[in-house]
């Protein structure tokens, strides 16, 4: 089942420009506990399921014969030992499966992973920072989280207003980031792709748009990104968007955006340094598109409404010139 | 805002409750403000001739009754990081937003007024860093510290921090009224 | 010397019943109906208007299923949508579920039991108002636009005075206050008629299973709502007034919510789910002609599930972060629910065995409980199981299991127990083609509509979300998911016209038309306002079967004034004779006080100083000490 449900899930990623999200594709090591788990269980409950239907369908069928009621009564009285036991010891192995499970999955993972990422939930973002401890070096993205396959990762959850949740079906269990606390997880990716993610606990008017984006690549890809995110900003390369690099460091959007590099330090919103190279906009409301750069940057409010990025009311040259500037940011 | 809910508004107008549905209008797009005539500050609290003062700015009403966007002010006074200045309203190196003296007058648009241009001694401009609209709702959150607009648009505190207490029950002397309904004579 | 005029072999027969008639009917008209005590009558109220909130609540789903018909639709902006799913889970969870099984416990307890009045009936017509006025805050709120809408179990802070600005979250954290005072009072009522009123030779080894499980479940309900009528008390205070409770900045906790919250709302879907299985198990027995087997094992069934139920409601809270050692004692405290759920599947499975169906429409209803909520148990089962819940935690798949588990467990045997016991409410019978008809369309769109919701949530579909991508694999699910609403529609509208088709005919049921053996099938088809004309005596499990001619009765109990008997509480030996509560108004004005009170106390807190005092008087008018009918002797 837990195949043909893989397949499924494969089938529509292809079709999507974003990964899957789907929980039967074990590219994480809690992922592919799941799934065996998952098998498990399905056979268990699915066995017991089926005692029933048939106990059932044959007390509706068989009539009972008058002179054997005793007999009856008794088989009966042996028949509830016997399920009672059945039951007891399907729900202890069950039991057992998911503490040995859960048990692996901690022992396989070790206690200080080298890799650490911090992931602050906003309404309704995710703030992403890795931190190089040996440096110091700081890189700051937003929605999206690029891991190098088969290294340990921990990341820290944080919360800046309301309970969010962790979760990339693909890579495994989610985890909560609640305010005042500092919950972490660690996850072990299994194998590259592209993934998707979403917030799994309601937090608000647009919890249905806090997606992130996971991609899961080779260590040296994961290298070479780090490398190319820890570079400031690019610099305008034409004069339209020398005009939007203007416009977005003296009006609104630095108030509350980071372009390193620039002046613009805001620290309310997503980072942009980079944003161009992301998959998709506004934490998965739009993909990745000079159409959608548009379309979000003249009207957030009318995309994500009540999300936090105000509708400012640009004309339509600053417009262009704005997402000119944009789109440069890769 | 579909058209069928205004309409069922409309119909129970008669109740006490037509109150709440401005109070709870959650108006997160609204349409830009201008930014100008926006005037500058008053000189004088007095009025040539001892006429009654100008009354208020039509779209104070908009904001100051309306709990989203006194929340919304909440939360850019945090972001912004007005308490830098002015703390939770207690004042720092900028006055005190709490109290009944208002340097550069305390009606919705007069704040509003002192954000977008800015005030000598330290008081930055935002025109162009904040949306007028942005700046509406601050406003509204800061006649809010010193508890003039009505009870029930506000809530009892804010998820961080507690500095004061809170706004719902603060004692409340309407100093400068801000609405239309409200007009009173302004205090000396 | 006594002129007290008592039922026995001196008075009986139409005499007896036309004069206990008028002791115990009402006023007729308006002043009747808004003072009566009389317990069915209030019991029908609530059946009716719980089954108007199930009503109302369907409607809000089948519009969140016409918008997740299609992806990114644009049909429900997203406040509105958000609105919508909390007043459906909220409407459903407390306005109808248990609501209605209180309800029918409130009609059919006195008569099973066979006591002419449940206990405390002032308090049981107050309770109703109090549930009434505390939905009508809810629900005038939602048609104002400023219903709650931060999910049913509004966690903090996403509900706190910050992320839920305005009235909504006060509206809804009051209609909780409003429901549980309701909803305790109705608890004990039913705990003292069950354990005081019952027939003499009806000890607590002889109760029907349905009696049991209405007991067990008034003393979850007396227990766990406190919970969360005090966490919503804080979460009003902490909006309203400025504490901290939930202000982790200030040492309060957002996840003292969570806990105060799942240790009232997990046993709350096994307060739903008792009375349900009481109500399978009355139907089994009729309808198979049989006990139920194991009468032992089915009555500690229930205790367990309502003990271990207290046990496991960290479940809910596995993606918090909590030790991973607390975990496990929360996997293993909640797999073991399930032993006493399967146990009750075994013997009702076996009565069917050992007895011989009839195949009418509430053991077709007591045959789709089985399928469908034994699949919402095991998909329960795996979502106990830490590594498995964390992925499946706040998906579809936990929407496909509480609807499996609810709609299962609790809907397909109260619509098999409606029809059942709709002679007994109305005098009528029901149609059993469009009951056919209806439970068809029903069982069948139920399983097209939340099957697929097991694999929308495991291709990674999260909960609570107003719209989704187009591209991921999704659309064809959430669609057949939306046409089988349709159909679930089509089947309840052919139930409601059912009934509305039935009650235009004229009343002439029988007192017994299913054969059952319980005391309520005992007396006319609806009851006369005094259940029974002399006090029925039980002689066994099932004292209409081991009857041979005459049901055997006591007499002795006043006839011009109302009493009842009181039994003690075990083995329901006769012990005092009580007298009951006549009709009057205190009950709805302290009602209408309290609910001023509770509701100005959103506004402004000087509304609980000045409601005080017209709730003062209603309930010291209603207490005052009335004087006793006539002297009395000693009680022999």
């Amino acid at each position: 089942m837990t195949r043909g449900l893989r397949g499924l899930g494969l089938t529509f990623a292809l079709a999507g420009c974003h990964g899957t999200q789907s929980m039967t594709e074990g590219a994480g090591l809690q992922g592919v506990q799941f799934s065996n788990l998952f098998t498990l269980f399905s056979a268990v409950t699915g066995f017991f399921y089926l005692l029933v239907i048939v106990g059932l369908i044959g007390g509706l069928i068989l009539r009972p014969r008058e002179d054997r009621t005793a007999e009856g009564e008794k088989a009966a009285g042996v028949g509830f030992m016997t399920w009672l036991g059945g039951v007891l010891l399907g729900l202890t192995a069950l039991t057992v499966a998911s503490y040995v499970a859960d048990r692996n999955v901690a022992a396989a993972t070790p206690a200080h992973p080298t890799l650490e990422v911090q992931v602050t939930g906003n309404q309704w973002w995710w703030d992403v920072t890795y931190r190089n401890a040996d440096t110091g070096q700081e890189l700051r993205t937003a929605n999206e989280l690029h891991l190098p396959v088969g290294v340990p990762v921990r990341l820290t959850l944080k919360s800046n207003d309301v309970i969010h949740s962790f979760w990339v079906p693909a890579l495994g269990g989610k985890q909560d980031l609640i305010p005042g606390r500092t919950n972490m997880l660690t996850l072990l990716p299994t194998q590259t792709g592209i993934y998707r993610g979403q917030c799994a606990e309601f937090c608000g008017a647009q919890h249905a748009h806090m997606a992130i984006d996971v991609t899961i690549e080779p260590r040296d890809a994961f290298r070479r990104w780090w490398a190319a995110g820890l570079a400031p900003a690019v610099p305008p390369a034409n004069p339209l968007a020398k005009a939007g690099y203007q416009f977005v460091m003296t009006r609104q959007c630095a108030s509350c955006h980071t372009i390193s590099g620039t002046p613009a330090s805001g620290r309310v919103g997503p980072d942009l340094t980079h944003l161009a190279s992301r998959r998709s906009i506004g934490a998965g409301t739009f993909p990745m598109t000079r159409g959608h750069l548009f379309a979000w940057v003249a009207d957030p409010q009318g995309a994500k409404r009540g999300n936090q990025m105000p509708y400012v009311g640009l004309d339509a040259d600053q417009l262009r010139a704005v997402v000119a500037y944009l789109e440069g940011l890769k | 805002m579909s058209s069928r809910s205004r309409t069922s508004c409309v119909l129970l107008a008669v109740l006490a409750l037509l109150a709440g549905c401005d109070r709870e209008e959650r108006r997160s797009r609204g349409t830009p403000l201008a930014e100008a005539a926006l005037g500058g500050p008053p000189e004088s609290i007095l009025q040539p001739g001892g006429a009654v003062p100008p009354p208020p700015d039509a779209r104070a009403a908009d904001f100051e009754e309306n709990a989203y966007a006194v929340s919304r002010g909440q939360q850019l006074f945090q972001q912004m990081n007005c308490s830098g200045c002015h703390a939770h309203g207690g004042g720092g190196m900028g006055p005190p937003l709490m109290d009944d003296q208002w340097r550069y007058g305390g009606r919705m648009e007069q704040i509003v007024a002192s954000i977008d241009q800015g005030r000598p001694n330290g008081m930055p401009s935002w025109r162009g860093k904040l949306t007028p609209q942005q700046m509406w709702q601050l406003a509204a959150y800061v006649r809010s510290l010193s508890a003039q607009p009505r009870e029930d648009v506000l809530s009892g505190r804010s998820d961080s921090e507690s500095a004061t207490e809170p706004p719902t029950l603060r004692s409340r002397e309407r100093v400068i009224p801000s609405s239309p309904a409200g007009v009173q004579g302004t205090t000396p | 010397m006594s002129e007290i005029a008592r039922d026995g072999e001196t008075l009986k027969g139409a005499e007896l019943e036309e004069r206990l008639a008028r002791t115990w009917s009402r006023a007729p008209g308006l002043w009747g109906w808004i003072t009566t005590v009389d317990h069915k009558e209030i019991g029908r109220r609530y059946i009716w208007t719980a089954m108007t909130f199930m009503v109302l609540g369907g409607i809000l789903a089948a519009v969140m299923r016409a918008q997740l018909a299609r992806p990114e639709s644009g049909l429900i902006s997203a406040d509105r949508y958000n609105q919508i799913f909390t007043m459906h889970g909220t409407t459903m969870m407390f306005l109808f579920a248990v609501p209605v099984m209180e309800a029918i416990a409130i009609y059919i307890i006195p008569l099973m039991v066979g006591t002419r009045n449940i206990a405390f009936p002032r308090l049981n017509a107050f309770s109703y108002w109090t549930y009434l006025f505390g939905a009508l805050l809810l629900w005038v709120g939602f048609i104002l636009n400023i219903g709650p809408d931060a999910g049913w179990f509004m966690y903090t802070p996403l509900s706190g005075p910050q992320f839920s600005p305005g009235k909504r979250t006060d509206i809804w954290a009051q209609m909780i206050t409003f429901t549980e005072v309701a909803g305790i009072a109705v608890a004990v009522e039913l705990t003292a008629t069950i354990l005081k009123f019952r027939a003499p030779g009806m000890s607590l080894g002889k109760m029907p299973l349905f009696v049991w499980a209405i007991l067990i479940t008034s003393i979850m309900i007396i227990l766990s709502l406190p919970s969360v009528a005090l966490a919503s008390a804080m979460l009003l205070s902490d909006r309203l007034i400025g504490t901290q409770f939930f202000n982790a900045f200030e040492h309060g906790d957002a996840l003292l919510w969570q806990h105060l919250f799942w240790f009232f709302a997990h046993p709350e879907v096994y307060i739903i789910f008792l009375p349900a299985t009481g109500f399978v198990s009355q139907i089994v027995e009729t309808f198979t002609g049989r006990r139920v087997f194991a009468y032992p094992a089915m009555v500690l069934a229930l205790v367990a599930t309502g003990f271990l139920s207290f046990g496991v409601w960290v479940h809910h809270m596995f993606a918090t972060g909590l030790p991973r050692l607390g975990y496990d004692f929360y996997t293993a405290s909640s797999m073991a629910v399930a032993i006493p759920a399967a146990i009750q599947i075994f013997c009702w499975i076996a009565t069917i065995w050992l007895g011989r169906p009839r195949f009418t429409v509430p053991f077709l209803y007591v045959i789709a409980f089985i399928v469908t909520f034994v699949i919402g148990g095991l998909s329960g089962v795996m979502v106990a199981s830490v590594p498995m819940d964390l992925e499946l935690h706040d998906t579809y798949f936990v929407v496909a299991h509480f609807h499996y588990v609810l709609i299962g467990g609790a809907v397909f045997p109260l619509l098999g127990a409606i029809t059942y016991w709709f002679p007994k409410f109305s005098g009528r019978m029901l149609s059993e083609g469009l009951g056919k008809a209806a439970f068809w369309l029903v069982v069948v769109g139920f399983n097209v509509t939340f099957f697929p919701m097991h694999l929308t949530g495991m291709l990674g579909m999260p909960r609570r979300v107003y719209t989704y991508p187009a591209d991921m694999g999704w659309n064809g699910l959430n669609l057949l998911s939306s046409l089988g609403a349709v159909v679930i529609w089509l089947g309840g509208l052919i139930f409601i016209a059912n009934v509305f088709l039935a009650l235009r005919r004229p009343r002439g049921a029988a007192a017994n038309p299913w054969g059952g053996s319980s005391l309520e099938w005992a007396t006319d088809s609806p009851p006369p306002p005094y259940n029974f004309a002399h006090q029925p005596i039980a002689t066994g499990h099932t004292p209409l079967w081991d009857v041979t001619d005459v049901l055997p009765v006591m007499t002795g109990l006043r006839v011009d004034d109302r009493e009842q008997l009181i039994t003690t509480a075990i083995e329901a030996v006769p012990d005092i004779r009580y007298p009951s509560p006549e009709p009057t108004p205190w009950p709805l004005l302290s009602a209408i006080a309290l609910a001023a009170l509770f509701i100005g106390s959103i506004f402004t807190p000087w509304a609980v100083v000045i409601g005080a005092v017209p709730l003062a008087v209603g309930f010291i008018a209603w207490f005052w000490p009335k004087s006793p009918p006539s002297k009395e002797p000693v009680i022999e």
